[in-house]
């Protein structure tokens, strides 16, 4: 493979440093070569082509750009790439897999979660975190635990609907 | 056997279908405009003036084009000389593309970056050098309006002071004479706060012109692309044709994705000048403190009553704080929007409103924000009116509005300020939102829990709201008439691709244009295909805000079907071999009217429209519409709130909302309880947390998502919907009217009513909006109305 670079700017510009980061992403193991101020969500969506994972903030409060880092939900918008090496990655793209839905992504359509959709990812990212902790959450956990996802077009009383129906649908499939 | 299909079943009016965009949304597959990526792309950036009025001195650039990656500096003066410093807005007025003499408020463009990537186009901004010598600044308009305040926009000429318009409507004599005979007059001062649409998806493009076609690609966040191709065409000088504008799947609009932004212009520019694909694309920063704002008006109202609660006449005078730049989205002819359709659910004999705007050194915009331009002012203005002088009257809140709301046999109803509202039943959706909250019974409960110091409050909020611009006789943007528009292909198969001038963002336009062609064609939904926002394939139309789709593309999609259902019916005759007057339709089928057995299926015709046509008949099966409505739609709703105010904090907890929506025939149930919801959930947030105001040195406070709060699903409360009212719009070929921004229209005066209403008896009249707790505690404490209108500065 070549890499082209274009000429710009003054000769001998400083050099941009680069790292090398592995991450496991949604199963798969990538490596990178970032910058060390790249985002965790920019590596995503423009390094890897998961954009899925949205941003709509600068200032950590909207959620959009919510993944799982070891399980745990994040806003990768807050993290380096390089502060992903090592780590398992699980972004919205990896939570169906070829023929089926997650019950989240079913709950969500089943019960009208979502409108423009642009929150949604990050939505049933912080969700499914929420979920995988405490598979049986009230209507006030469920209010909690997204309270760091943002939401304009929906409101969230759809939203929460849906998370309680893909719990329902996850308990019944772990008892069956 | 004659079978007429069951509409439910083939997903057609009424069905609560799911939504098809959700397939791809839930699995992270929607494509945003910041996730398309062309080859060769450039990425762009804006700096922005840090400070709201300052002569700019000197602008050197030459530190940003050292930067390794660093393709482009656009400055205003670059720009000046492409006659692109300076664009026309929707309002008439100029508007900066990048500074050039001044900045006139914070955040206004002053300079692009193109560059390898946006880190790159960031840090070269930084790298850009510029002195400003700062001007006084003008945070408040009524500080605007004094004669010796600092001219903003001298850049134009015969600009006095800072006036933009004066506007009047109405009869003000007449309204002077019923004042005159009044028993009681009731006046009430205050001031819709600025507000923000805030989509989580900030604004952004991707321009990508081609040397060798001459064809430019505008791959953008609009609600409205095909006016974006006009004024492209118009402000770029390019041949229409050449342009093609694609809004591809957006992150939530609400008005603030309307208006052409500095951003767009300078990526097209850039892209012509570089022959690369250049993307923009906004931070949060951005969007809030330069893009389309909402609201920011005064209001001082008074209403002539009668001891027996009949209003006798209203008096509005609105003053109107639109920024540096007159940029307002909004149908031409109406200066102040449709700030004149308040008051028009009740019977008012004689009313006035007269307007007046004002230049600032604040943001421009005055975007409709889930709102039918101005009539979010114009409905909150009105119900915290009728909420003052039932106080006044010493009357019922409920009893108040009953009196004088237009009633069922009134129809069609003459409003004093010139529309025309359609139908309604106003007193049916009062009574059962008064039922559904337990009124008498809360009014019983308020009274106990006021003897044990506790404040329960209790807040109504009715109204009619004009949507669906236009007709083409009163409504347009710069001269193109507000009208809409469908298309639709029916293939051989019996499948189907429909096409509108419509662009939802999240209204789920895909699902329910289908159902629509469902009801009027027996086409299943599920075969119907549903495209829009790109103009080189979508017919023109005049985009979606201002709840206008169903209203209007609605209506086209319905006038297309039935033109296709005409040919139909002829391909019918053809292969039933009767005459076509013996033909009847019923869903999905025609049938020989003395033989009902003997019948074809739509999708037998559609077949014969490319194989088996009559001799003569032009082959295919498809058509267009273009949507001119007689009349706006005039929605009906009820919001009631029941709150509790802490005396101690001034903290206060909503403890139920009704909401009951006569928004005519529903397509689909769940998608218009699905907007309500969202509604509500802003009006929430403008009455309780969610503002933009201003220190007086012009800093922008909730200039990102730490200071400018939206509530979450935490603070957000749960509302009971109710949609057991239904008046069809008469004049709307299936009965819809709008409804995407009732709740947010609307809701706001209810919450603040009910505040209020937990107040009565310490004298204030007034807190405005957000209801902050330090704000409630202060009037609570202090017993006097609480401001929010940004600073007036003392030291020239
Ligand atoms: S983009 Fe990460 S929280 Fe908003
Ligand atoms: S669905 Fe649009 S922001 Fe949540």
């Amino acid at each position: 493979m070549t890499i082209i670079y274009e000429e710009t700017g003054a000769e001998g510009g400083p050099e941009i440093p680069q790292q090398r980061v592995t991450i496991r992403v949604n199963g798969r193991k990538v490596i990178a070569e970032v910058e060390p101020r790249l985002l965790l969500a920019h590596l995503l969506r423009h390094g890897m082509g998961l954009t899925g994972t949205h941003t709509g903030c600068d200032t950590t409060n909207c959620g959009a750009c919510t993944v799982l880092v070891d399980g745990r939900a994040v806003k990768s918008c807050t993290m380096f790439a390089v502060q992903a090496e090592g780590r398992e990655v699980t972004t919205v793209e990896g939570l169906a897999t070829q023929s089926e839905l997650h019950p989240l992504q079913e709950g969500f359509k089943e019960e009208h979660g979502l409108q423009c959709g642009f929150c949604t990812p990050g939505m049933m990212m912080a969700a499914k975190a929420l979920l995988d902790r405490n598979p049986d959450p009230t209507e006030e956990d469920i209010r909690w635990g997204l309270s760091g996802n943002l939401c304009r077009c929906t409101g969230y009383q759809n939203i929460v609907k849906s998370v309680l129906w893909a719990a329902e649908k996850l308990r019944s499939q772990s008892a069956g | 056997m004659t079978q007429a299909l069951d509409e439910i079943k083939i997903g057609g009016m009424g069905a609560s279908r799911k939504r098809v965009e959700d397939n791809r949304f839930i699995r992270g597959k929607g494509n945003y405009t910041d996730d398309i990526h062309l080859p060769g792309m450039l990425h762009m950036e804006i700096l922005r003036s840090p400070v709201a009025h300052a002569r700019i001195t000197r602008i050197d650039a030459s530190k940003a084009w050292e930067i390794p990656g660093v393709h482009l500096v656009l400055t205003g003066e670059m720009m000046a000389t492409r006659n692109l410093a300076w664009m026309p807005t929707l309002s008439y007025d100029t508007q900066a593309v990048l500074a050039t003499d001044k900045v006139r408020f914070q955040g206004q463009e002053v300079a692009c970056v193109i560059a390898d990537d946006p880190y790159i186009a960031k840090d070269a901004c930084e790298a850009i050098e510029i002195d400003y010598e700062p001007l006084p600044v003008v945070v408040n308009p009524m500080q605007a309006g004094e004669p010796d305040a600092p001219i903003i926009r001298d850049d134009k000429e015969n600009q006095a002071g800072n006036v933009i318009y004066d506007w009047e409507v109405g009869d003000a004599e007449g309204t002077d004479r019923a004042f005159e005979q009044a028993d009681v007059v009731s006046r009430l001062q205050l001031h819709y706060p600025r507000s923000h649409p805030s989509p989580i998806e900030c604004c952004g493009s991707i321009a990508d012109f081609n040397r060798s076609t001459s064809k430019l690609t505008v791959y953008m966040t609009t609600q409205a692309p095909h006016i974006i191709r006009a004024a492209v065409a118009l402000v770029a000088e390019l041949p229409e044709h050449m342009i093609r504008i694609i809004s591809p799947d957006i992150g939530g609009g609400f008005g603030n994705k309307v208006p052409v932004y500095p951003g767009y212009v300078c990526s097209i520019l850039a892209s012509i000048l570089l022959e690369r694909p250049v993307k923009w694309i906004e931070d949060k920063t951005g969007n809030l403190i330069s893009t389309g704002f909402a609201r920011d008006v005064y209001l001082d109202g008074e209403l002539a009553l009668r001891r027996d609660g009949k209003i006798l006449g209203m008096r509005m005078r609105t003053l109107a704080d639109h920024g540096a730049f007159f940029s307002d989205a909004q149908p031409s002819k109406f200066k102040i929007g449709l700030m004149h359709s308040t008051f028009g659910c009740y019977d008012v004999p004689v009313a006035h409103l007269a307007a007046r705007g004002l230049y600032t050194n604040k943001a421009p915009g005055g975007v409709a924000y889930r709102c039918s331009f101005r009539v979010t002012e114009a409905m909150f203005f009105q119900e915290r009116m009728m909420h003052a002088a039932a106080n006044d009257l010493g009357m019922d809140q409920a009893e108040f509005r009953r009196i004088n709301l237009v009633r069922d046999d009134q129809f069609p109803h003459r409003t004093p300020l010139g529309f025309l509202l359609d139908s309604g039943q106003y007193g049916a959706c009062l009574e059962l939102g008064l039922k559904a909250v337990g009124y008498e019974d809360f009014l019983r409960q308020k009274e106990e829990a006021r003897k044990n110091g506790r404040l329960l409050g209790i807040g109504i909020s009715t109204m009619s709201e004009p949507l669906g611009a236009g007709n083409s006789r009163e409504y347009d943007i710069l001269g193109i008439k507000m009208f809409d528009s469908a298309e639709i292909r029916v293939h051989m198969t019996g499948k189907a691709l429909l096409r509108t001038g419509a662009r939802g963002q999240g209204q789920g336009h895909e699902t329910t244009w289908a159902q629509i062609v469902a009801h009027e064609l027996g086409i299943p939904a599920d075969d119907v295909t549903v495209e829009e926002g790109d103009t080189d394939t979508a017919p023109f139309g005049m985009g979606t805000y201002a709840s206008r789709s169903t209203p209007v593309a609605g209506a086209a999609i319905a006038m297309v079907c039935r033109k296709v259902r005409a040919k139909a019916r002829k391909l019918a005759a053809h292969l039933l071999e009767v005459s076509e007057e013996d033909i009847e339709w019923e869903l999905g089928r025609f049938y020989v009217r003395s033989a009902p057995d003997r019948g074809v299926t739509i999708q037998e015709c559609a077949m014969a429209a490319y194989s088996n046509m009559p001799d003569g008949m032009e082959p295919g099966l498809e058509n267009n519409a273009y949507y001119d409505p007689p009349n706006l739609t005039w929605p009906f709703a009820c919001y009631i709130v029941t709150v509790e105010v802490d005396p101690e904090t001034g903290v206060w907890d909503v403890l139920n909302m009704v909401a009951v929506d006569d928004c005519g025939v529903r397509i689909n149930p769940m998608i218009v309880e699905g907007q309500i919801m969202g509604g509500l959930t802003e009006a929430f947030a403008m009455s309780s947390m969610q503002f933009i105001t201003f220190d007086s040195e012009g800093n922008c406070i909730g200039s990102n998502y730490m200071d400018y709060l939206i509530p979450t699903s935490w603070e957000t409360p749960g509302f009971e919907l109710h949609g057991e009212v239904v008046t069809p719009c008469p004049h709307h070929p299936i009965g819809a009217k709008g409804v995407g921004e009732c709740a947010a229209v609307g809701g706001p005066a209810a919450f603040v009513n009910a505040v209020m209403d937990a107040l009565a008896g310490t004298g204030v009249r007034n807190i405005d909006m957000p209801l902050l707790p330090d704000r409630v505690w202060e009037a609570i404490t202090e017993r006097h109305d609480v401001s929010g209108a940004p600073p007036v500065r003392s030291d020239g």
